[in-house]
C-alpha cells in the first residue's frame, strides 16, 4: 500500500477548481510514499472529465460511469472500493460542501482516520497535517499514527496542476448497492436575485458585521454608487437577510477577484479571506487594528466606519 | 417523533494569547454554545412548537463546566439533555471526528431518534465532519450543510447550501442526520420563563463505554505567521479618506 487516490469534484458538467489543487497535493503525497497517483472520476461525463484531469504527475485515472451528479451514497461506495482496489494509502478529497458530505463516511467504512481542512501536509516517517484552529488564530500540526488516512484539503492552498499528462484512463466497475443509496438529488437552485454577479465585478465594496444595523447598509451602497462599485457582503450579513445570498463573498459564498476590494466592518475570518485572495488590492476599513482582515489587506484605515465611509463617499461627490 | 440535537461548547481564543505546550493557556479562552449548534437547536425547537408529539433531546460531550451551556439550550426549548463524560476524556484533543462521533453514536443508539440535527462545524476545531461520521456509524441517512428542510412521512426534503450561491435539492430517508448551516433560521434568545423552566428539566450524565484513544495526535500549536505589510493611513477621517481617494483614483476607481 503506497498509492494516493484523489477524488475529483464536479458539479453540473464542470470540474471544480479544487480538483486541480488536489492533484498537486496528491502528487506531493505520492512522491513521499513512492506510490502512484490515482484519480477517481465518479459520475457525470467521465471520459470528458478524465481528459481534463490528465495533467502532469497523474499516473492513472479511474472512471466510474454512474449517474450525472454527485450523490454521497454512490461516492462513498465507489471511493471505498477504489481505494481498496488500487491499494491506496491516502485518499485526498476537497474540503468542500460535497467533499465533507462523503469523506467522513469513506473514512468510517475504511476504518481510516480523517483529517479535514488541511492547509499543509508533510511526511517524515508519519503523515503530519497542518490545519487551523480557533478561527485561524492558531495553527495545529496533527500527526497521523496510522498507515493510511483520508485527508480533505482547503481550496486555494495548493496551486492548480498544469501541463498535459500521459495518464492511463481506465473504467472502474464499481459495485453500487442501490439499497444503500438513501439520498436522491432532484435538482439545483440559484439563490438570490441573480441580477448581479459579484465574481465579475472590477470593484467591490463589501460590508460585514461592523455595520451593526440593516439600515446602515445604505451608507455602503452610497459609497458603491459614488465610485461605480458593486456591493458584496460577508456571511453574517447574508445570514441576517440584509443582503441576498448571491452577494456573499467567501468559502461558502463566491470567490472574487476584483481589481479593488474594500472590506468595511469585516473582521476577516479565514472563510472570508479564502474568497478574496485573488483580489489585486485589498483595502480594509475596521476600527479594530488586531482584526485578521489586516493580515490580508494592502491598505487600511483603522477608524470608525460610520465616520470613514460617508467621508470617503464625499471625496467622490 | 424524537429529535436529537448535538450541542457543543466551543472555546474562543482572545486576540492575543499565550501557548504552553500544545494548548492555549486557559486564561485566554472563553466558552460559548457553538454558533452552528444554535441554529440546529432552533430548528429542532421549532419542530417541537408545531407538534406536541416532538421531543427535543440535546447531546453534549463535555465536562461539568458545559452544563451552563446545556442549560441555555434547555432554556431555549429543548426538553431534556444528555451529557457524555468521563474524566479520561479530558486528556483527549477531540481532533478526530470519528472519535467524537463514536461518543455521540452511543447516545443515538440509546435514544433512537428519528432525526439528528448537528451544526455544520464547531467554531474552534472546525472539523466539519462529525455529523456525517455519526450517520455512517449508526447507519442513518444524512445530508451535510443544510439550509432548509421539511420532514415528510419517511424522508426529509433538504436544501444543501453548495458554494457559489447554488443550492442542491435532495431527498434523504429517515432516520437521518442533518448538519445545519447558519442562516437557516433566526435563533431565539432564552426567555426568563425558559431559564426558570430549564432548571428543572432533566440533565443526565452518562459515561461512554467505547474505548478511548485516537490515531490523531496534536504535536504542535503555533500562531500563524502574519504576512501582513498593510499600509495604514493615519489621521482624521477627512485626511485618511483623502489619501484613500487618491489611491483609488490612481487605480482608475471612481474616475
Amino acid at each position: 500500500m503506497s498509492g494516493v487516490l484523489v477524488v475529483a469534484e464536479h458539479r453540473r458538467g464542470e470540474i471544480r477548481d479544487v480538483s486541480y489543487a488536489q492533484l498537486v497535493a496528491g502528487r506531493e503525497l505520492a512522491d513521499a510514499t513512492g506510490g502512484e497517483l490515482h484519480v477517481a472520476v465518479v459520475s457525470g461525463p467521465v471520459e470528458e472529465f478524465a481528459a481534463d484531469l490528465d495533467r502532469g504527475g497523474v499516473d492513472r485515472i479511474h472512471t466510474v460511469d454512474c449517474g450525472e451528479e454527485f450523490n454521497h451514497d454512490v461516492y462513498t461506495q465507489a471511493v471505498e472500493q477504489l481505494a481498496t482496489a488500487v491499494e491506496a494509502s491516502y485518499v485526498v478529497v476537497g474540503n468542500t460542501v460535497n467533499g465533507l458530505d462523503y469523506a467522513p463516511a469513506v473514512a468510517e467504512r475504511l476504518g481510516w482516520p480523517l483529517v479535514t481542512d488541511a492547509v499543509d501536509i508533510r511526511i517524515d516517517d508519519r503523515l503530519s497535517v497542518v490545519r487551523e484552529l480557533y478561527g485561524g488564530k492558531a495553527e495545529a500540526t496533527v500527526r497521523v499514527d496510522a498507515d493510511s488516512a483520508v485527508v480533505t484539503i482547503r481550496p486555494g492552498e495548493w496551486p492548480a496542476a498544469g501541463d498535459t499528462g500521459d495518464a492511463t484512463v481506465e473504467p472502474f466497475d464499481a459495485d453500487i448497492d442501490e439499497a444503500a443509496v438513501k439520498t436522491a438529488v432532484s435538482g439545483f437552485e440559484e439563490v438570490g436575485t441573480g441580477d448581479v454577479d459579484i465574481s465579475d465585478a472590477d470593484v467591490l465594496v463589501s460590508v460585514g458585521r461592523g455595520i451593526e444595523d440593516e439600515e446602515n447598509i445604505e451608507l455602503v451602497q452610497e459609497l458603491a454608487d459614488a465610485i461605480g462599485a458593486t456591493v458584496s457582503a460577508s456571511r453574517p450579513i447574508v445570514d441576517k437577510g440584509w443582503l441576498p445570498a448571491d452577494r456573499q463573498v467567501g468559502q461558502s459564498g463566491k470567490t472574487v477577484s476584483p481589481d479593488v476590494y474594500i472590506a468595511i466592518g469585516i473582521s476577516g475570518a479565514v472563510q472570508h479571506v479564502a474568497g478574496i485572495k485573488g483580489s489585486e488590492t485589498i483595502i480594509a476599513i475596521n476600527d479594530d487594528p488586531s482584526a485578521p482582515i489586516y493580515d490580508a489587506a494592502d491598505y487600511g484605515i483603522v477608524d470608525d466606519l460610520f465616520e470613514v465611509v460617508p467621508a470617503l463617499t464625499e471625496q467622490f461627490e | 417523533m424524537k429529535v436529537l440535537v448535538t450541542v457543543t461548547e466551543v472555546a474562543n481564543a482572545d486576540d492575543e494569547f499565550e501557548i504552553s505546550g500544545t494548548e492555549i493557556e486557559e486564561t485566554y479562552l472563553s466558552y460559548d454554545l457553538n454558533e452552528w449548534d444554535e441554529y440546529a437547536l432552533e430548528a429542532a425547537v421549532r419542530l417541537g412548537e408545531n407538534d406536541d408529539s416532538v421531543e427535543v433531546v440535546t447531546a453534549t460531550v463535555g465536562p461539568e463546566r458545559v452544563e451552563e451551556t446545556i442549560r441555555t439550550a434547555l432554556a431555549k426549548g429543548a426538553d431534556r439533555a444528555v451529557r457524555v463524560w468521563d474524566d479520561e476524556l479530558a486528556d483527549e484533543t477531540m481532533l478526530d471526528p470519528s472519535r467524537k462521533a463514536k461518543l455521540l453514536a452511543e447516545v443515538v443508539e440509546a435514544e433512537e431518534p428519528d432525526l439528528v440535527l448537528s451544526g455544520v462545524q464547531s467554531g474552534d476545531v472546525a472539523l466539519g465532519a462529525t455529523g456525517v461520521a455519526l450517520a455512517a456509524q449508526v447507519g442513518f441517512g444524512w445530508a451535510a450543510v443544510v439550509n432548509q428542510f421539511e420532514i415528510e412521512e419517511e424522508s426529509v426534503q433538504v436544501h444543501r447550501e453548495l458554494e457559489g450561491g447554488v443550492e442542491e435539492r435532495t431527498s434523504v430517508e429517515l432516520p437521518a442526520v442533518l448538519t445545519i448551516q447558519t442562516g437557516i433560521n433566526e435563533p431565539r434568545y432564552a426567555s426568563l420563563r425558559g431559564i426558570r423552566q430549564a432548571q428543572s428539566k432533566p440533565l443526565e450524565v452518562r459515561s461512554p463505554s467505547v474505548p478511548g484513544g485516537s490515531p490523531l495526535a496534536l504535536t504542535d500549536l503555533a500562531v500563524p505567521e502574519s504576512e501582513s505589510d498593510t499600509e495604514i493611513f493615519e489621521g482624521s477621517a477627512e485626511e485618511t479618506t483623502a489619501e484613500l481617494a487618491t489611491l483609488l483614483e490612481e487605480k482608475g476607481v471612481g474616475t
